[in-house]
């Protein structure tokens, strides 16, 4: 079984494989269809990031294991133009593109944890975490 | 792929099938509002029964079809949101209060039927 998958993202069809193929990798550890859906959700919206900002990346998928509770962490990194100002692009509404600005605090609502490590110029890498819920 | 888009008498019911890229949702965009001309539609249905995820994306285009076909006269009706995309659609943040929604395709016909009525009495009377 596949505890790595690794999704190369180019295309917008890229942004759906990376969610189902988080959904798959979810509901076979046993997630709730809710958490399935917010998790999905949470990729969605950082793969997207990498087709609009930084044209293509990838978004790589992890089973964790630790203390006996399992987890899916989600890397999504790119070698875009990075985000120049992180405290600002962590507030609702704000946006460089052409969205509403919900895309990265939203995200962090839909998850267990979420970091982000980003310079102007060096691309972005964020992680996202999902546990099971006991 | 492509969303089909049913006439019914004055309505569309656009039912999408599978999850969409959003080529698909800004296509989608697209067909509704030449059709709404086309056939002089009153109404429209946007059934999302099979999605399973509404992000950002998804929702803000959806928002902007109820938007942009309002202007053209006509109002839309977005059914079946799952219950949890509802929940992740929350979480996001994701402002829904300006679109007209309904639980299913039946509930969305008796919504757009009821409009419909109430505007020839209004003209009638």
């Amino acid at each position: 079984m596949a505890d790595e998958i690794r999704v190369a993202i180019r295309t917008d069809a890229d942004v759906v494989t990376a969610r189902q193929e988080a959904r798959t990798m979810g509901s076979r550890l046993g997630f709730s269809s809710t958490d399935l859906t917010l998790l999905a959700t949470a990729i969605s919206e950082v793969a997207r990031n990498i087709t609009t900002y930084a044209g293509e990346g990838e978004v790589l998928l992890r089973v964790l294991d630790q203390d006996g509770r399992q987890g899916i962490e989600v890397l999504a990194t790119d070698e875009g133009p990075g985000i120049d100002d992180v405290e600002l692009a962590m507030q609702d509404g704000f946006t460089t593109g052409n969205g509403l600005g919900l895309g990265l605090p939203g995200t962090r609502r839909l998850v267990d944890d979420f970091s982000l490590q980003t310079a102007p110029g060096a691309g972005t890498t964020v992680r996202l975490v999902k546990w099971i819920r006991a | 792929m492509a969303v089909p888009i049913l006439k019914q008498g004055p309505f569309l019911i656009a039912s999408i099938q599978a999850a969409l890229t959003d080529t698909d949702v800004l296509r989608l965009q697209d067909d509704v509002m030449v059709q709404v001309g086309r056939y002089r539609s009153r109404g429209i249905i946007v059934d999302v029964t099979a999605l399973d995820v509404m992000d950002s994306f998804v929702s803000r285009s959806l928002r902007g079809i109820a938007h942009m076909t309002r202007l053209r006269g006509a109002e839309t009706v977005i059914v079946g949101i799952q219950p949890e995309v509802a929940f992740a659609m929350v979480q996001l943040g994701m402002n829904f209060e300006d679109v007209h929604t309904a639980l299913d395709l039946e509930e969305g016909l008796a919504f757009l039927q009821q409009q419909l009525n109430g505007e020839t009495d209004a003209g009638g009377g």
